[in-house]
């Protein structure tokens, strides 16, 4: 099989309201930025694009489409694109190197949450004619799936706050982070509930922004001559959309595609788990069967800034950063989709 | 290059639509109409709630369809203190998992609760049915706790 | 007692969601602008391609554009249409004609209508003017322009429909 290498990668800050920016606006940034990490000129220079976003997130039927804009696409390119997180649009991209059919591609994801009430926007996910009319918005359905957690004993609010303020502490070094400081257990602990048993901290922030990412084979990595880092394994696994037919305090899914990716086959030095919720990233991180010595969300992970759409791919760019820094030699990458934790995609990493 | 100013407009995206349901769905909001609740018994002997039109294990098609209570068991709920403007209740309530007697597997719903305090897991709760039943999801108006211990 | 009901085999099941649109610098930009009564596009940096209305990037080049330049409100017919049937919620009656106009400077057209001709007569490569609404009513819409009309000038050959100047055929 080819062995397929990350190459380049660029994220946007992460921040509540881009105001008067639009999609291609965020967009363009970021592919400037990961075509001169290569000496690429635009997207003619890669054979392959896929992206991933959402079209609801802003209200905007067919935005996708405008994302072409930031592409450069004459004469024609080969472009796809996901209706989920651009993690998936890696996945595609991926299949497409494996198969031949190309060497390299470009991946970029963008999220513009703002202009909309997100928890509400994505309660629309869930099945037409039993929950989604209920509109069951995103934090009240993770705060069912806390209680089963707390009152099963796998975890405690004390926890909880811990994954905080570690997010909120890493997240000062992390210049695009949304959420950031200093904060003590018991001061969390001291916040009032949001939606009980979930405080407002245990919630990722609404962002807007965009990421971007270059992968090509090993043998165009090193004909770029930029430092890379190797996808050694990937694997996405889904469950039923019924979170009541779930074991939500587990994720099986994601203990699937840990295995299937080939994450116990060796150490893991650090690792990227995309966890919208304090207590998710408790349960992803047992699912994953993560060390005690793994480094955990070191940027402070998308509690301190979750661009929807491009989370989980910068899920998979922060392994790769941490890894060409030296700071890692193998690391995993988690991305989620769906009401929950219902579909998980799992991601190593690993050094040149 | 001048700096934009920040023009923005509110407005509302509406998707008109009208679902089939398949004899599956349209079992269960039937029932919900006529103030009954269906399960369906899947391929492991558990029954389903609101029933699934494909078995959760083996896909096959499921059509064992069973009547269930309409009281039941609170297994987790989530206490919204300040609804937004979507939601169903507009005061203070709780999203439920309650599986209902004869069920095998939880459904959610809203809760109506005087306060968070007045509410624990393992509560007895019952459906409470809207006025006027049209054969939806909102036929249930909530669940309602009942007087009494927790089971 | 009524007669027992059919079964449900249909639901209504409305979804309306809120949203607040913002523009985008640049839209944001071409929109301050058109406010003003004047017409702006942006020129790639890669190409020399006016766009408008400019989107932030060169479509063409995947480049980003940052480059106001003015437009003048005289353009050129590179198609056209003739709407023969009531649009719901439409209020022009038809005949009317939608036409894909490109502005003097620009190298792209947008659609607007074509009024104050004989809808038979008009033609691709066709010289038309806006007619702007008083300036008073100008906000932050292309229907400051009330509809382009013919002007008297010479046609524009095919091959060079979208490449004039901003000073038209003058130069």
């Amino acid at each position: 099989m080819r062995e397929i290498a990350v190459v380049a990668y660029s994220q946007s800050p992460c921040v509540a309201d881009a105001g008067a920016t639009n999609e291609v606006e965020l967009i363009m940034p970021q592919l400037q930025a990961v075509y001169s990490q290569l000496g690429l000129a635009s997207a003619q220079d890669v054979d392959f694009v896929c992206s991933g976003s959402c079209d609801y997130l802003q209200g905007a039927a067919f935005a996708f489409v405008a994302g072409v804009d930031a592409l450069g696409a004459v004469p024609p390119i080969k472009e796809s694109h996901v209706e989920m997180d651009a993690a998936w649009a890696l996945y595609e991209a991926i299949l497409k190197i494996r198969m031949g059919h190309a060497d390299s591609a470009l991946i970029y994801g963008f999220g513009k949450s703002s202009p909309g009430e997100l928890p509400i926007v994505l309660s629309q996910r869930l099945d037409p004619y039993y929950l989604a009319p209920l509109w069951l918005d995103t934090v009240s359905l993770a705060a069912l799936q806390a209680r089963l957690l707390l009152e099963q004993g796998l975890l405690t609010e004390h926890d909880m706050a811990a994954v905080v303020a570690r997010s909120r502490h890493n997240a000062l070094a992390n210049p695009l982070a949304q959420l950031a400081g200093e904060f003590s257990v018991e001061e969390l602990l001291a916040e009032e509930h949001f939606v009980a048993p979930l405080r407002r901290a245990d919630c990722s922030p609404v962002s807007d922004g965009a990421a971007a990412m270059v992968i090509a084979t090993v043998e165009q990595a090193r004909a770029w001559g930029a430092p890379y880092a190797r996808i050694t394994g990937i694997d996405h696994r889904i469950e039923n959309h019924n979170p009541c037919l779930r074991d939500l305090t587990d994720s099986v899914s994601t203990r699937q595609a840990a295995a299937a990716a080939g994450v116990h086959r060796g150490p893991v030095d650090v690792a990227e788990v995309y966890a919208p919720f304090s207590h998710q990233e408790i349960l992803l991180s047992r699912a994953l069967e993560l060390a005690p010595e793994t480094l955990v969300n070191p940027g402070g992970g998308v509690l301190a800034g979750n661009l929807m759409m491009a989370s989980g791919l910068a899920r998979v760019g922060e392994v790769f950063r941490r890894i060409i820094n030296g700071e890692a030699g193998r690391g995993v990458a988690h991305a989620t989709s769906g009401p929950c934790l219902q579909h998980n995609l799992v991601a190593v990493l690993e050094g040149a | 290059m001048a700096a934009a100013e920040l023009l923005s407009q509110e407005f509302e995206l509406g998707f008109t639509y009208t679902r089939s349901t398949g004899p599956v769905v349209g079992k269960f909001l039937t029932g919900l109409r006529d103030g009954k609740v269906y399960g369906v018994r899947g391929s492991d002997g558990r029954v389903l709630v609101p029933p699934a039109e494909y078995d959760p294990v083996t896909a096959a098609p499921l059509t064992d369809f069973v009547e269930v209570g309409q009281e039941g068991r609170l297994l987790s709920w989530c206490w919204v203190s300040e609804p937004r403007e979507a939601h169903l209740l507009q005061q203070p309530f709780a999203w439920a998992m309650v599986q209902l007697d004869g069920a095998d597997v939880p459904m959610i719903h809203c809760l109506e609760a005087p306060s968070a305090e007045a509410v624990t897991t393992g509560a007895r709760v019952s459906i409470s049915w809207a006025d006027e039943r049209q054969g939806f999801i909102t036929d249930i108006r909530c669940f309602t706790l009942l007087q009494g211990a927790a089971s | 007692m009524s007669e027992p009901q059919a079964d449900v085999t249909v639901v209504k099941s409305p979804v309306y969601l809120k949203y607040r649109f913002t523009a985008g610098s640049a839209p944001a930009r071409f929109l301050g602008r058109l406010k003003e009564g004047v017409l702006t596009g942006q020129r790639c940096p890669r190409c020399s391609n006016v766009y408008i209305p400019a989107r932030g990037s060169c479509p063409a080049c995947g480049v980003p554009t940052e480059k106001e330049v003015v437009l003048s409100d005289k353009g050129t017919v590179q198609s056209f249409t003739i709407v023969s049937i009531p649009i719901p919620g439409n209020p022009i009656e038809p005949p009317y004609i939608v036409a894909n106009i490109v502005p003097d400077g620009a190298n792209i057209s947008f659609i607007h209508l074509l009024s104050e001709c004989v809808n038979e007569e008009v033609h691709i490569g066709q010289r038309v003017q806006a007619l702007w609404k008083p300036a008073a009513e100008w906000g932050y819409s292309m229907d400051n322009i009330r509809y382009f009309r013919p002007l008297d000038e010479p046609d524009v050959a095919v091959d060079r429909i979208g490449k004039l100047p901003v000073t038209g055929l003058e130069s």
